[in-house]
């Protein structure tokens, strides 16, 4: 189920496979570079700690990507702050406040349900989200549409 | 008061606040807040200070929050396929 406010984002996902298995793809940051299109060798996760690497989101590739680990409870939660759309090189981010993510893991079973929470748009100025927007939509469809064919051209 | 405006009617401060139990000043500021987010516009005709929304900003806010929505959708995707690929 989604659940979609003005301040929030909310995903549930049911993966067939085991709670350990879908932590490690989120907490290892190799695994989770590999999904989230990040570069992450050399990086630790560490609660409370910033991570800066490089992303690999084709279209995207080699500008930063920044986080800053929240909170890491083993097969249960990992939470991160970061800038949503922070994707512009001219603008600098770093006054503006960050969004919340969480990733929250539930075992079932036929497998582990993710329930990823994005929260804290209303602090985000609504004109820069709104600027991001319209900067970006053309390219993020595009790049959708890769990834796409990326997917089919290897299974 | 979103709702009033909402109408597509441009209205004057003395007009929202009627008929509520808000201060002049108070709608005053939260008008001011709204304009440097782009969502409303203020105009003067005289002394009066008149106000309406920005539908198409509103419309944009709206979509970003979607877009950023499918965006999720498809790093979900991906981990989907990350954790399970290999299962199977």
């Amino acid at each position: 189920m989604d659940t979609t406010t003005a301040d929030r984002i909310q995903k549930e996902i049911v993966l067939k496979a085991p709670r350990s298995r879908v932590w490690k793809a989120i907490s290892d940051p190799l695994e989770f570079g590999t999904w989230f299109k990040v570069d992450m060798s050399g990086v630790k996760f560490e609660a409370g700690k910033p991570v800066q690497a490089k992303m690999t989101y084709p279209g995207y590739e080699g500008m930063p990507f920044e986080m800053v680990i929240d909170r890491i409870e083993p097969e249960r939660l990992f939470s991160f702050r970061w800038h949503p759309y922070g994707i512009d090189p001219t603008y600098d981010y770093s006054a503006e406040p960050m969004t919340l993510v969480e990733f929250e893991l539930e075992g079932l079973p036929e497998g582990t349900k993710v329930t990823v929470t994005e929260s804290g748009f209303d602090e985000i100025p609504l004109a820069r989200r709104a600027e991001a927007f319209r900067m970006n939509s053309e390219g993020w469809a595009a790049q959708l549409r890769n990834i796409e064919a990326h997917v089919a051209g290897a299974s | 008061m979103v709702a009033r405006l909402a109408r597509g009617d441009t209205l004057s401060i003395a007009q929202l606040t009627e008929h509520t139990l808000v201060t002049r000043q108070a709608v005053t500021r939260h008008l001011e807040v709204l304009a440097d987010a782009g969502l409303v516009r203020g105009t003067r005709r005289g002394r009066e200070h008149l106000w309406q929304l920005e539908p198409a900003r509103l419309a944009l806010a709206r979509r970003s929050l979607d877009q950023i929505s499918a965006w999720w959708d498809e790093k979900l995707a991906a981990l989907k396929r990350a954790v399970e690929d290999e299962a199977g």
